[in-house]
């Protein structure tokens, strides 16, 4: 077996790398670089029942080591991706991880109902916590009550397991992550981005047409590690773990801290190659240190080590 | 296949208010064939300034394996890039987009090329090869002021060149479409690159002319897949109808986008 090989509901991984949702498109872009099959995963960009244009432009600006976007969802809704994205993935020997938004329940319902009896979708990833449109989203990311039951309903829909996708901007993403846990949830991904904004120096407006956006990027990744930390520690959900993460040293990171596999995402606007190029290196970094899975090394710099055992299983 | 390549810099130099000129030497440069292409810079190895920054690719040289780009300082990126020295390598992807329609025009026929500011260096290499070609070429070229201007000389030597700037302290006083009025410039076909405004007040000011209108907007990947560059389909009734600057454009035919 690779030590790089990863079992998780409803994937099975020849890597723990994916892309992350939303910096990816539908993986047609970068397949001009590489071929997808490398990948352990793909998580695909936002599908909603209905095609959505997204917010006015600017829609990214620049921060400190990091980038806001707020993008608005924009994606072609769910016939179109049925029809052309999915069955276009299909000549690749990757699983994908449906990312689905809605404004509603039902939006949510229908959407992953539809959406996860594709051959190729091996497990949901339930957006709810995208800062960056009016009507859901991020509502249903931020009360525990309604991730329980939002969950629970689109299990009772979903072909495939389903990962929820967490907000940071939570005042405890402990509670989110046991709110999703109780609802039936199969997996947890976080995080999201972090609510942010800038301003222009001169006019003193928001650069971003929404005026507010998503930060990610190398910024986020120490608030995107201390909650895989936590959350990690206290539910006995796997985590596929996203936030900044740009080399096999982020992964080995984030791994340590309790995920099980580990996404990109602006990394790939910088440096197209960046998942292939870590997959690589991950495997020789860790043939270097003696290593002979990646999880091995899940869960080192938990409180109690004794606990590692348990949440390996 | 598209492909990055740390091409290494032959020349650096500025050439007017916070405009440099910049040389690179690769074998990415063969893949350079139309002119109005971009690259997307990687300013630094390290993750600050995280992204890449889009650039007009200003004149390729085949012969040398060379291609010049120039750039305006606005921010800590170009800020970065400016102060790499010869010798230095910098990090290419592209050439991304697509060009002008060289093609567009025959031998014989007239083209007008109206550029703003830091839009003007993609008409330098869109000029060499329209005159290739035996069409007759005028440039009209805007600046905000005397010591903002540069390849005045080069556009010379190629066709007719027009200089505004908007404080008149260096040829007419005011913007790109006074001069075209004043002077009732006729063209086969228009070809304009710079800041929103300008284009919005050329495809206005000459709708009955056939026009190629590059478009400048904030990128994230660059290639297509993050949707940060979108514009709208002018006439689409939907409000779902959009192209990406990046990977449909930047050139898109006049009406053929809201600018």
């Amino acid at each position: 077996m690779s030590r790089l090989s990863v079992e998780l509901p409803g994937l099975t991984l020849k890597n723990p790398i994916m892309p992350a949702s939303g910096c990816f498109g539908f993986g047609k872009e970068y397949s001009r670089f590489y071929d997808l099959s490398e990948l352990g995963a793909i998580m695909i960009k936002a599908t909603t029942k209905e095609p959505r244009f997204g917010n006015a432009t600017p829609r990214v600006a620049e921060t400190a080591s990091g980038m806001l976007n707020a993008i608005g969802l924009q994606n072609p809704g769910l016939a179109h991706v049925m029809e052309n994205e999915l069955k276009w993935l299909e000549q690749f020997d990757v699983p994908l991880i449906a990312n689905v938004a809605g404004s509603t329940v039902e939006d949510y319902i229908e959407v992953s109902e539809v959406i996860s009896t594709a051959p190729n979708v091996k497990a949901l990833e339930l957006n709810i916590s995208c800062p960056n449109v009016k009507h859901g989203g991020i509502a249903f990311g931020t009360d525990p009550a309604v991730a329980r039951e939002l969950t629970k309903r689109v299990k009772q829909v979903s072909s495939v397991p389903v990962y929820v996708k967490l907000s940071p901007n939570v005042s405890s993403i402990v509670e989110m992550a046991k709110a999703c846990e109780e609802g039936g949830a199969d997996g947890l991904t976080m995080i999201n981005t972090l609510v942010g904004m800038r301003l222009d120096h001169k006019t003193g407006k928001p650069v971003i047409a929404n005026r507010t956006g998503g930060l990610s990027g190398p910024a986020i990744k120490p608030v995107a590690l201390r909650m895989v930390y936590e959350v990690s520690q206290v539910t006995s959900l796997p985590i596929i773990a996203m936030g900044g993460i740009q080399d096999e040293y982020d992964v080995i990171d984030f791994i340590s801290a309790g995920a099980s596999a580990a996404a990109v995402g602006t990394a790939n606007f910088v440096d197209p190659l960046v998942c292939p190029s870590i997959i690589e290196k991950l495997d020789q970094l860790l043939q270097s240190w003696g290593i002979d899975h990646i999880h091995d090394l899940k869960g080192r710099s938990w409180n109690n080590a004794g606990e590692a055992a348990y949440h390996r299983a | 296949m598209i492909q990055q390549e740390n091409m290494t810099i032959i020349s650096h130099r500025s050439i007017a208010k916070d405009i440099y000129e910049l040389i690179l030497q690769g074998s990415l440069t063969k893949q350079m064939t139309s002119p109005g292409q971009f690259v997307h810079i990687r300013v630094t190895s390290g993750s600050d300034p995280l992204l890449r920054r889009p650039i007009s690719i200003c004149s390729i040289d085949q012969e040398n394996g060379q291609f010049t780009m120039l750039y305006r300082v606005s921010g800590s990126g170009t800020r970065v890039l400016s102060e790499q020295a010869a010798g230095a390598t910098v990090n290419v992807l592209g050439p991304l987009g697509n060009g002008f329609p060289v093609e567009y025009l025959t031998s014989g026929q007239k083209a007008l090329l109206i550029g703003g500011g830091i839009g003007v260096p993609p008409l330098y290499e869109l000029s060499k090869r329209l005159t290739e070609r035996g069409i007759e070429v005028t440039h009209v070229l805007g600046f905000q002021q005397k010591d903002a201007v540069f390849y005045q000389d080069r556009f010379e030597e190629l066709g007719k060149t027009h200089i505004a700037t908007a404080d008149g302290s260096h040829g007419t006083k005011g913007f790109v479409t006074d001069v075209i009025e004043k002077l009732s410039i006729e063209a086969d076909a228009y070809f304009t690159c710079g800041p929103s405004p300008m284009l919005k007040a050329v495809e206005q000011s000459m709708p009955e002319v056939d026009g190629f209108i590059s478009m400048e907007q904030r990128m994230g990947c660059g290639v297509g897949a993050c949707l940060a560059c979108v514009c709208q389909v002018q006439g689409d009734e939907t409000g779902l109808a959009y192209k990406k600057v990046c990977t449909d454009g930047p050139v898109f035919q006049s009406g053929e986008v809201v600018v």
